[in-house]
């Protein structure tokens, strides 16, 4: 990418770690050397409201807002998050969603309707999508926490920097955990970017 | 929080515009720092109680916070007090008075506007204390902006012995950016100074300070005019110039690189001049600011011609699609498009209660007692203004739902004349400002019922210790307001008095029931903890035995997240009624067994996930 400044759109909802994932994400911009601003809505985020964190980072970043329209990367925690937002992408940007659904109260009363489809609606809107069970793969790996890192995983290869520098930031952060911590990490971390690229060359077949 | 070894001077570091602050605020040497918590502020202090060599504490109210920094400040300390928008308006009244005694010590008080109310009642812009109390105002526009400024603020306010205030908004507070911090440096205060015709303001006082202040004013605008917080930019496109201020600089720069712009960081007294000079460079001048029409008036009685609010959004952020639609739409051109591809539709995802809350079971038992109106106030408990409970009728401010349930009872319609009224108040709220209003029922003997929800935190904000919990700012312990006691001591009955288990829901509903029919002040408290903080203990998860699930819905009804429909049916009932059927499971990895959804389930289908075998104990009552 040789644009002035990237936009990564980071969605999910509170609880999740979406505010968490893209500090992280931010530490790998500053470790570049890049200017960086981060900003989301929080405040009633935690009670389990959307959450939508914006990143920018470049030679000289101003507003911290994304424009909508100008995301580079959408990177979606829940499906339908991942809709909510979809209206932020430039035209030939990338969605990695996770695929597992949470239902809020409101559609568990009958109030709303759950999406049908969603990876079809986002494919049918026009952007790339890469569709993949983040928490099916953290549970495989033992811990359903470790969704986080396999979300970080599946947005290395979509970055405009080695997906080792954003390695090393988080295993960085699991350092003081003990070595066990580190070693489920970087395996998440390795699973969510083999998800994204086997997902890809389906694609492509 | 415990204090930890502060990170050393000239790092470059990620920090949100509330941590800025509180970095500044210990490097300019602060001693006493006190804030109530609120969203966008409240990190500020919390951050600031981390840092070694100062006083921070948790007050009970932005009033009290705001009246213990103004007395560091007379005993010639630097202090600090921070709050949301609203909390300045219960804060105001000893602003108003402070601003004719000034200051000994250097007192910077940090306000931030919830700009786009991610998590308030009202947009309301603060710069308007600066005018209506005769104060400086600095107005940052990122992290690095708003620690350069708190440091600045303490020049300043002890060069003109004077309050200044910060005004910050949620896109300062809450956005993350590369801040360079410096050294700190001890402050040693001066000691009090008794001077009786300065600090005991009197009517005669208060007449010889006003000239005072006044003098203040135009020295301060004098020296707003030659700030170096007010810059032009001169710009290479002069079609059109901007005055701008705060995170609207950030859009206005994004969104227009190349028109000439004045950025006020240093905004009240206005520096008319300044914005003559910029006026001067452009065709045409339109004022950019969040989110009142202040500046822009204030500019055109000075007879500078210029375009505001009357092309911009009274309300809201001014983010570059804003300002760029606003300004094509000016110049005549097309409007661009905002996106290419039009947003989806999906649900709504409101905030909820957490999954085990204890005020779930109070809502839920508001929504099944029929005939009563509920006032209601700030906190996690206003989410009970939603689906499913539905359950509360009015919330405007911190405190308030006891004056407006008296109210409702004094000025009841004859439409009303059976209700009964219920006040629903939160542990760290009432003691905020629902005490005085408590009082007034008793005393002009209204006939409410309130329900204390001591869950002992001040939750929405994150789960802040008060003087409920018995902790002070670092965990501390400290003494425990008794709330029995406390209401009695009021003037509250005794036999009027009831502490309850919320999750026990019988007994919750027979006091409800019981009090709203006696014609007399009654408070019922409840004493189960906030689940998000330390002193709440989970226990085992529960699960549904799918066989035995008959789909009555009842467990939806409490309103708890860890409850998912699975599907639904129609069936019809033997007298012919159709009725929805709803069946369900419990997301067991979330569940914490508070068991409140077991009590109304009609087939005892809801058991412990690792038992598999129906639990009755709960349901005794």
């Amino acid at each position: 990418m040789s644009i002035a400044t990237t936009n990564i759109l980071v969605v999910g909802i509170g609880g999740q770690g979406v505010m968490t994932a893209t500090e992280i994400l931010a530490e790998a911009a500053i470790a570049l050397g890049h200017d960086v601003k981060k900003t989301e809505v929080a405040g009633m985020a935690q009670r389990g409201g959307v959450v939508s964190s914006h990143l920018r980072f470049g030679p000289k970043v101003l507003s911290p807002q994304i424009t909508p329209g100008t995301a580079h990367v959408l990177l979606g925690f829940e499906a339908a998050e991942a809709m909510r937002w979809r209206h932020m992408l430039v035209p030939d940007g990338i969605a990695l969603m996770n695929t597992a659904q949470l239902t809020p109260p409101v559609v568990d009363l009958g109030l709303y309707d759950y999406p049908a489809d969603p990876v079809g609606s986002m494919k049918d809107s026009g952007c790339r999508v890469v569709a993949f069970d983040a928490m099916a793969i953290a549970k495989d790996l033992g811990d359903i926490r470790l969704g986080n890192t396999v979300m970080l995983g599946a947005v290395a290869d979509h970055l405009p920097f080695s997906a080792d520098i954003l390695l090393n930031c988080i295993l960085q952060r699991f350092a003081r955990k003990g070595e066990k911590v580190v070693e489920q990490n970087r395996k998440a971390f390795a699973a969510g970017r083999a998800a994204v690229a086997a997902t890809a060359e389906v694609a492509l077949a | 929080m415990a204090a930890i070894a502060p990170v050393p001077a000239q790092s470059r570091l990620l920090m949100s515009g509330n941590e800025a602050v509180a970095r500044a605020v210990w490097e300019a040497g602060v001693k006493v720092a006190a804030a109530y918590p609120g969203t966008p502020a409240t990190e500020m202090l919390e951050v600031i109680s981390t840092y070694p060599d100062l006083y921070a504490e948790w007050s009970v109210n932005e009033k009290v916070s705001l009246e213990v920094a103004v007395g560091a400040a007379y005993a010639g300390s630097r202090s600090f007090c921070c709050m949301k928008h609203v909390g300045m308006n219960v804060a105001s009244d000893a602003l108003m008075t402070l601003t004719l005694t000034g200051v000994a010590g250097g007192l910077v008080i940090a306000v931030a506007d919830d700009v786009g109310l991610s998590s308030s009642q009202n947009e309301q812009d603060s710069r308007y204390w600066g005018r209506f109390a005769h104060l400086p105002v600095l107005e940052p526009a990122d992290s690095q902006e708003a620690y350069e400024m708190t440091k600045l603020g303490y020049e300043l306010s002890e060069r003109f012995q004077v309050p200044v205030i910060l005004r910050l908004t949620t896109r300062i507070c809450h956005v993350k950016a590369l801040v360079t911090v410096g050294e700190r440096q001890e402050h040693v205060g001066a000691g009090f100074k008794k001077e009786p015709a300065r600090w005991v303001m009197t009517p005669s006082g208060a007449a010889r300070r006003l000239p005072l202040m006044f003098e203040r004013e135009a020295a301060l605008k004098a020296e707003a005019e030659v700030s170096p917080l007010n810059v032009i930019e001169a710009g290479s496109d002069r079609r059109l110039g901007f005055i701008t201020s705060g995170p609207a600089y950030m859009h206005v720069k994004e969104a227009f690189p190349e028109a000439p712009v004045l950025k006020l960081g240093f905004s009240s007294p206005a520096p008319i001049d300044k914005c003559r000079e910029l006026a001067a460079l452009c065709d045409e001048v339109v004022v950019v600011e969040e989110v009142e029409p202040l500046l822009e008036t204030e500019l055109k009685a000075q007879g500078i011609a210029l375009r505001g609010k009357d092309i911009l959004p009274r309300i809201g952020e001014l983010a570059p699609p804003v300002l760029k639609a606003a300004i094509a739409k000016l110049r005549g051109e097309p409007v661009p498009a905002v996106t290419a591809v039009a947003p989806m539709q999906v649900f709504p995802r409101p905030p909820t209660m957490c999954v085990a809350c204890p005020h779930l079971g109070v809502y839920y038992t508001l929504s099944q007692v029929r005939n009563i109106t509920i006032a209601g106030d700030i906190g996690c408990y206003t989410l009970g203004a939603g689906h499913p409970w539905n359950a509360l009728d009015t919330c405007i401010s911190m405190g308030a739902s006891m004056g407006v349930a008296l109210g409702l009872d004094k000025g009841r319609g004859e439409s009303d004349k059976d209700k009964r009224i219920l006040a629903v108040i939160g542990d760290s709220t009432f003691l905020h400002m629902g005490m005085q209003g408590l009082l007034d029922i008793v005393y002009n003997q209204g006939n409410v019922t309130v329900l204390l929800l001591d869950n002992r935190a001040v939750g929405m904000t994150g789960g802040q210790n008060n003087p409920g919990n018995g902790l002070d700012i670092h965990g501390n312990e400290a003494p425990r307001v008794d709330f029995v006691k406390l209401v009695q001591a009021l003037g509250v009955k005794p036999e009027r008095v009831h502490k309850v288990n919320p999750y026990e829901l019988p007994v919750l509903f027979k006091a409800i029931r019981e009090e709203v029919k006696v014609a007399e002040p009654s408070v019922i408290i409840t004493d189960q903890p906030c689940v998000l903080t330390e002193a709440y203990h989970k226990l085992k998860p529960f699960t549904v035995m799918d066989d035995k699930c008959t789909g009555c819905g009842n467990c939806v009804e409490v309103g708890c997240p860890a409850i998912h429909v699975t599907r639904r049916e129609k069936a019809i009932k033997p007298n012919g009624r159709e009725v929805d059927l709803n069946f369900v499971r419990i997301e067991t990895a979330a569940c914490t067994g508070c068991g409140l959804c077991v009590q109304p389930c009609a087939p005892d289908a809801i058991v412990h996930a690792e038992t598999v075998v129906p639990i009755n104990i709960l349901k005794k009552h």
